[in-house]
């Protein structure tokens, strides 16, 4: 692997190799842009596709139907074939005002400069606790992005019987991968008195076996070690009580925008995510932002990936009328 | 089930002696694990029994992590004495343990005018608590200190030395200092009742028998029960007190510097804006009294009212994510003080009732039982030179682990918990019995994504360690 700490200055650094930086990266190196580099946090490139280990992926790309994991693989391939260093392991820890990183890898800490730089860091669940769900905080509350990367990564499951929060489309996929996994949810619920996806879910959650209840309220998780039960009052003001081993917390994405915060990029006020024009570029413009981390509501991969190469031509475009 | 030097196996029996020791502590929650350092420091041979996995089971999970100076404690009172000791001594033994401190300081803020009336109440009682770097600040120095305040300030106290600590490491040093001096912590080994000889102590625990010559009852929430099960009665009886908490995004960790104290009510210290050590902004914690004690439940309707609190006295805070919440529970009682009482015929000492400022005050809590036990003859010789470890660094403003290369790969992102702090939690001599002490001495999943990108690594790191998994290896039958 290239070691990332001999380079000191760059014309493109991208933060992020999932769909959209890897989308971004390609394009670049088309346009005639040679000296970047992708810097990803975790072992393995891919983004969020590494864990989704179901169809379809890839169609737009590579007109090919692909599950998750294949995909991510193949994006990862075309970066090697490209001749495009990625980082792995490299954690960007802030972004400095004129365009200087500073990320630390096993190696150490260090700084990097780049003429533009790429934030493509991608989208996430919020979490139980911010959005305040009542109850005890008992082991067994998982988002759908933690049991995916149990379930497709690690061949491992947190619980056998849960109950699911949400009807978005990922609260879908959360049900395809309890599937695989022989995973038996007890129920999918949501505040919402109809379900957020436009599709017929009442056969989905028939197709299942999972009984879908909207419009409930008072959710209330509980348990003492692991979760025992989660309480709700459902649409018709009767208490339910469903007796389970966990509690599977889907969707109401949240942008993965902490760097573009501390970094003091304009932030926009209710979604989070980093502000930025129809190129993708941010309130400081040595910086962009594309894929999911600006992309509200959440698009699929193949979108997040020509979204990174539409910032990639906006990009190329600048470092060509600087004279770069 | 794990076991190691400290944990005999169950197998042991019911019926046999597993440990035994000058004295036996009882509960290894903030006070428990002082008693424990102080006792050995002070040549004593202490056994700490513990019915949870790991230590930090009740009410020390869960607090505001303020290191008090005692400037509102009840004047005079034995709290007051051991707020003050406490304070003194962590500000000495601190740095030598690898424990952090953040000199925030602290005031107690007046937002309208009869809370401003009642400021130099505030002052007399702080000048009287002998706490003398008191002062009364105007609007436009507390905007000046805090300008991220709402403008609406009218007035404040300034307390210099309040300060904020990690309230996890701090008794974890203190524990593992007395471990590595000898001392024993036993886990999963609730004491169910005893019996005393005359000149020792039997406790009968879920692990088996333990022989001790005195024994101090540092039980927490279960205080009361503990002495009715082995001494057959208890003077006060738990009154549990829940406080929940919101906390902030680091982003927020940076818009104050100080801890912002409402002017207190007669019976309330009232809800806080504070920074935490680990670089966030906490907003808590409520007094809600509840018969549960173990009910550390949060409820939405409490958890936005925190939240509308904290905005409103810090706007800025409008646009920040949350990053968790969570409730802790005070062992109060029927009376507004300390339940500390010696029974000096059983060698019996019940540190009873230690409520909203046990953080602080374990260590001057510890010197007491100490004084007790001498006063009643005990005779301990002083290590001569003890063994002082340092735990792992999980404050945000000094070097925390992943700044040493070689650590690895970072587990968890959003708090940067490296391989390496994990798998060293999970050894030595303390080593984390559940995934929540896993959480205490390393963070891990407790920043803004509760786990979303770390949890599966986590449970293929952990895997074997816990009563209580993570995950389990999917089966293909
Ligand atoms: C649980 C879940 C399920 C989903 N399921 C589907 C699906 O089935 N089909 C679909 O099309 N879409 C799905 N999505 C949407 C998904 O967001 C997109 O498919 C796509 O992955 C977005 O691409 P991206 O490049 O914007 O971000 P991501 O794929 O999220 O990639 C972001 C990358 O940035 C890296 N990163 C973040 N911060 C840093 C940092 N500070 N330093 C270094 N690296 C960093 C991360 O490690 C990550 O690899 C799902 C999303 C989630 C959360
Ligand atoms: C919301 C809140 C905010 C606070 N803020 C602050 C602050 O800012 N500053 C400050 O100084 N203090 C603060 N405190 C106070 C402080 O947290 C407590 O005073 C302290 O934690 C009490 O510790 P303890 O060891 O007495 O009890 P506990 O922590 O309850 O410890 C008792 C231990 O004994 C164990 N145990 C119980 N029964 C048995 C048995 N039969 N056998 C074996 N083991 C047993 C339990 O599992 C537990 O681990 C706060 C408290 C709360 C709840």
């Amino acid at each position: 692997m290239n070691d990332i700490r001999k380079r000191k200055q760059c014309d493109v650094a991208i933060i992020g190799a999932g769909p959209a930086g890897i989308g971004a990266a390609l394009a670049l190196k088309k346009a005639g842009v040679n000296d970047i580099i992708i810097l990803d946090r975790e072992t393995t490139g891919g983004g969020v596709p590494r864990h989704c280990g179901h169809r379809p992926f890839g169609l737009r790309e590579y007109t090919k139907i692909m599950t998750g994991p294949q995909y991510a693989q193949r994006n990862v391939e075309e970066v090697h074939r490209a001749g495009i260093p990625l980082s792995l392991r490299t954690s960007v820890t802030s972004l400095g005002p004129d365009g200087t990183l500073d990320y630390v890898c096993p190696q150490g800490r260090g700084k990097l400069s780049a003429k533009r730089v790429l934030l493509a860091t991608g989208t996430r669940e919020t979490p139980r606790s911010a959005r305040f769900i009542s109850g005890d905080r008992a082991l067994g509350i998982y988002t759908t992005g933690a049991l995916q990367s149990m379930v497709y990564l690690k061949q491992m499951v947190p619980f056998y019987r849960p109950l699911v929060i949400g009807t978005e489309i990922v609260s879908f996929s959360a049900l395809w991968t309890c599937k695989k996994a022989g995973i038996q949810p007890v129920a999918m619920i949501d505040e919402r008195s109809r379900p957020a996806v436009a599709w017929p879910v009442f056969y989905a959650s028939h197709y299942f076996g999972v009984p879908l209840l909207t419009g409930c309220s008072n959710i209330t998780i509980y348990g003492k070690a692991r979760i025992e039960g989660v309480r709700v009052v459902d649409q018709h003001g009767q208490q339910c009580d469903f007796s389970c081993d966990g509690v599977l917390v889907t969707g109401c994405f949240t942008p993965e925008s902490i760097l573009a915060r501390l970094g003091g990029l304009t932030i926009e006020k209710n979604s989070g995510r980093p502000l930025t024009d129809r190129y993708g570029r941010c309130s400081n413009p040595i910086y962009f932002a594309a894929g999911n981390l600006v992309h509200q509501p959440v698009k699929v991969a193949g979108k997040c990936w020509q979204n990174g190469k539409t910032a990639a031509k906006r990009i190329a475009k600048d470092l060509d009328s600087a004279g770069g | 089930m794990k076991t190691n030097a400290n944990n005999p196996a169950p197998s042991a029996g019911q019926g046999s002696i597993i440990a035994s020791g000058d004295v036996a502590i009882i509960g290894g929650g903030v006070v428990g694990c002082a008693v424990a350092r102080r006792l050995t420091l002070e040549g004593a041979s202490i056994v700490l029994l513990e019915k949870a996995p790991d230590i930090l089971d009740g009410a020390s999970k869960g607090n505001s992590a303020i290191l008090h100076t005692g400037f509102d404690a009840p004047p005079g009172s034995l709290e007051w004495e051991c707020v003050q000791a406490g304070h003194k001594e962590y500000l000495e033994i601190h740095e030598s343990l690898g424990l952090p401190l953040l000199k925030t300081g602290a005031m107690v803020v007046a937002w309208t005018r009869e809370e401003e009336q009642r400021l130099a109440g505030v002052l007399e009682k702080g000048l009287l608590n002998k706490v003398p770097d008191l002062r009364l600040l105007t609007r436009q120095q507390i905007l000046e200190l805090e300008p991220n305040l709402d403008h609406s300030v009218r007035a404040a106290i300034h307390i210099p030395r309040e300060f904020v600590i990690d309230p996890w490491s701090a008794p974890l040093a203190y524990l593992l200092q007395a471990v590595e001096n000898g001392g024993q912590a036993v886990f999963n080994a609730e004491v169910t009742g005893g019996e005393f000889d005359g000149s020792h102590w039997l406790l009968k625990t879920g692990r088996g028998l333990v022989r001790a010559t005195y024994v101090i009852n540092c039980a927490g929430l279960y205080g009361d029960f503990v002495d009715k099960d082995v001494l057959g009665a208890s003077d006060f009886t738990i009154k549990p007190r829940k406080g929940q908490f919101v906390v902030f995004d680091k982003a927020a960790g940076r818009l104050i510097n100080s801890v912002i104290l409402p002017v207190p009510s007669k019976r309330t210290k009232g809800i806080v804006l504070f920074p935490t050590i680990f670089g966030n902004m906490m907003v808590g914690p409520t007094a809600e009294e509840q018969d549960g004690r173990d009910d550390a439940s949060t409820d939405k309707k409490t958890l936005t009212m925190l939240a509308d609190k904290g905005r409103k006295m810090l706007p800025a805070l409008a646009e920040m994510p949350v990053t968790a919440t969570y409730a802790g529970i005070r062992p109060a009682t029927e009376r507004p003080e300390y339940r500390i009482r010696q029974d000096g015929d059983r060698n019996w000492i019940t540190l009873g009732g230690i409520r909203s400022t046990g953080l602080t005050a374990a260590l001057g809590i510890a010197r007491h039982v100490h004084t007790l036990l001498a006063d009643q003859g005990a005779d301990f010789i002083p290590l001569a030179n003890p063994v002082v470890p340092q735990v792992p660094n999980l404050a945000e403003h000094l070097p925390r682990d992943y700044h040493t290369p070689g650590y690895g790969e970072i587990v968890c992102h959003c708090e940067m918990v490296t391989q390496r702090e994990i798998q060293a939690a999970l050894e030595g001599k303390l080593p984390a019995g559940s995934l929540a002490g896993l959480k205490r001495r390393t963070r891990v999943t407790m920043g803004r994504c509760q786990g979303f990108y770390c949890s599966a690594r986590l449970a293929e790191l952990t895997a074997g360690k816990f009563q209580e998994p993570l995950a389990r290896k999917i089966s293909h039958e």
